[in-house]
């Protein structure tokens, strides 16, 4: 076995193509059992492609994804759930006529069992779980201090509280993986520094890994225990922030996005 | 046990801040007492307007609910009907053998049409299902199954009587029955819709991705849904063969899904109680328009329909969800 004992999960010579265009060329890297692992990259370095193959949205075009030994990149993605994996997105995918509790307990689906029949007949074995689900809901819409909006439409919310219903989702399941694209995207500062209570808050809690993929590198460098850069879909660091932090093609892949940007 | 509270409060918040318990008790007041009042056309109309209810439930599912659209619901209310008409007439079976089998046999002719349709995704089951709702009207006119359909001459049916000797009509006994199966079949999507499928259902509707990354197997749960949905219609098509004692090709046109559909959208997309107004919707405007002009009913119809929706957008569901907030303001 490759890596780490203790990895969750292992990310290995993983290429992405779309076309011609290669997004990811080989990378590999691990997660560890709570560990909390930074994805960071200039625009366009394959963070978010990446981060879809670990979801099972995309098929890597070669290399292995495995959680827990098990090989997971060529499973239908709605296993992924099931299998432990949560995940919020980028651009928000909330269920947008449903309530913020509803949307919650929505990610409460892979746990249940109860079908059609059991559901409409509202057999016992479908009551306790959906009493089960319901109570899960309650105690991540507290932890969450969302319990005031619980029934109110989930569109209307301001877009921080949304971000906040999607991890609620995410978390409902207790993944053991939780991958976050771009959680501070569109956030203020406050709001960020809140965040990155909230990762630590959230880990402690669930006792889970988090694989986290930002743009920015202030949010990344404090809550990660570890951090795998990337810059046109290779991976160009690996390790503590500080070690990432001072890594010369780090800071040329940033100070060259700068460039570009002023 | 702190959980089960909840449940409870949550199921049986009271709508327009009411006791449920009174609302039920105007319902069912108001659902018997055509029984006494009504005469025998208008309690006939009635029953058909319940009958077209569960089938507009049974779209409602896949289109309202799952956002998958059906242009072609009447073909499975047709097969629902005629199976009933061959159960009772060649095969000699009792009337209420046929509501089950229609319903499983819809079932599961809507799950292998809807298993490629649905994966196509888009608008293939709009087209495929319009396709069905064209061609069933010839496929039951065809020579060959002529000995089962009666061709061009359909199938004449006797209505039941009433069982256990009871004391009223038949048209009585079938607007009970009607009344009876679809408090059942309303109470079982209610239940259905506020579960863990239920919202996995208007998961993805709302965004399929995510509803995926939920955990939810989207083609697989449209596909069932869809074949709930067709069984619902189906069902509502055997009573109708029941009630009208008679199927011909000629009943099941594709406006006859259109009708469902219009049904549909007049009592409230994604609404459990709006196909009953659907319903009555369907029964009993056409009937006004005749009233008002003999030559041109199609005309006023459109006119009706159109001021309808202008004037209720949400269809009657959204009126009472709209006077429910505002109720609900005032106290
Ligand atoms: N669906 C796609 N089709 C074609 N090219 C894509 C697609 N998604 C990403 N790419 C390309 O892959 C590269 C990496 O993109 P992405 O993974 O979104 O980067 P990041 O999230 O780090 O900004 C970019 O060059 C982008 O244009
Ligand atoms: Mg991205």
């Amino acid at each position: 076995m490759s890596g780490s004992p203790a990895a969750l999960l292992e990310v290995r010579d993983i290429v992405i193509r779309f076309g011609g265009v290669t997004a990811v060329g080989g990378v590999s890297f691990d997660v560890g059992q709570h560990q909390i692992c930074g994805l960071i990259g200039p625009n366009g370095a394959g963070k978010t492609s990446l981060f879809n193959c670990i979801s099972g949205f995309y098929r890597p075009s070669e290399g292995q994804i495995s959680l827990e030994g098990q090989q997971i990149s060529d499973l239908p993605r709605h296993r992924m759930m099931g299998l432990g994996i949560g995940r919020t997105f980028q651009n928000l995918a909330l269920f947008r006529s449903m309530t913020v509790r509803q949307n919650v307990l929505a990610g409460a689906h892979s746990q249940g069992r109860a079908g059609f029949l059991a559901s409409a007949l509202r057999l016992p074995s479908s009551t306790r779980e959906a009493a089960a689900a319901e109570d899960q809901a309650r105690a991540l819409l507290a932890l969450l201090d969302l319990e005031q909006f619980a029934e109110v439409p989930v569109a209307g919310l301001p877009f921080g509280w949304q971000k906040r219903v999607e991890l609620a989702r995410a978390l409902i399941s207790r993944p053991k993986l939780l991958l976050l694209d771009e959680p501070a995207g569109g956030l203020n500062h406050s709001e960020v520094d809140a965040l990155a209570d909230l990762f630590h808050d959230i880990r402690r809690t669930f006792q889970l890994s988090i694989l986290l993929v930002e743009h920015h590198m202030n949010l990344v460098m404090r809550v990660s225990d570890k951090v795998v850069a990337l810059n046109f879909g290779k991976k160009i660091a690996d390790g503590t922030p500080d070690e990432v932090r001072a890594t010369p093609e780090v800071i040329s892949a940033y100070l060259g996005e700068q460039a570009h940007a002023a | 046990m702190p959980s089960e509270t909840t449940l409870v409060e949550v199921s049986r918040r009271p709508a327009l801040g009411i006791d449920p318990r009174i609302l039920w008790g105007i319902g069912l007041a108001l659902l018997i007492a055509p029984l006494f009042m009504a005469e025998s056309y208008r309690l006939f109309q009635l029953t058909l307007a319940g009958i077209y209810a569960i089938a507009i439930l049974g779209l409602n599912i896949i289109t309202g609910y799952n956002g998958q659209i059906s242009l072609g619901h009447g073909a499975f209310y047709a097969v629902g009907a005629y199976v009933a008409a061959i159960m009772m007439d060649k095969l000699g079976l009792p009337y209420w053998t046929t509501l089950p089998s229609a319903a499983v046999i819809c079932g599961l002719v809507g799950y292998g049409i809807g298993f490629p349709a649905l994966r196509l995704g888009g608008l293939y089951l709009a087209l495929t299902t319009f396709s069905l709702a064209v061609a069933v009207p010839q496929i039951l006119k065809y020579k060959g199954i002529e000995d089962w359909t009666g061709g061009v001459q359909g199938v004449l049916v006797f209505k039941p009587d009433p069982p256990f000797g009871l004391p009223i009509s038949a048209d009585q006994y079938l607007y009970l029955l009607t009344v009876v199966l679809a408090l059942g079949v309303f109470l079982l999507v209610r239940n259905l819709m506020a579960s863990r499928i239920g919202r996995a259902i208007m998961a993805i509707r709302d965004h399929g991705l995510a509803a995926e990354a939920m955990g939810m197997d989207a083609a697989k749960l449209k596909t069932s849904t869809f074949a709930v949905s067709a069984g619902i219609t189906g069902l509502a098509g055997a009573l109708s063969a029941i009630a009208i004692e008679f199927v011909s090709p000629d009943s099941f046109q594709v406006s006859l899904s259109i009708t469902l559909f219009v049904g549909m959208v007049v009592g409230g997309v994604a609404s459990i109680i709006g196909p009953v107004f659907g319903g009555l919707f369907v029964v009993f405007v056409p009937n006004l328009a005749e009233e008002v002009s003999k030559a041109a009913p199609g005309v006023i119809y459109g006119i009706i329909l159109i001021v309808f929706l202008f004037v209720l957008p949400g269809g009657v569901a959204g009126l009472l969800r709209r006077l429910a907030t505002w109720l609900k303001r005032q106290s």
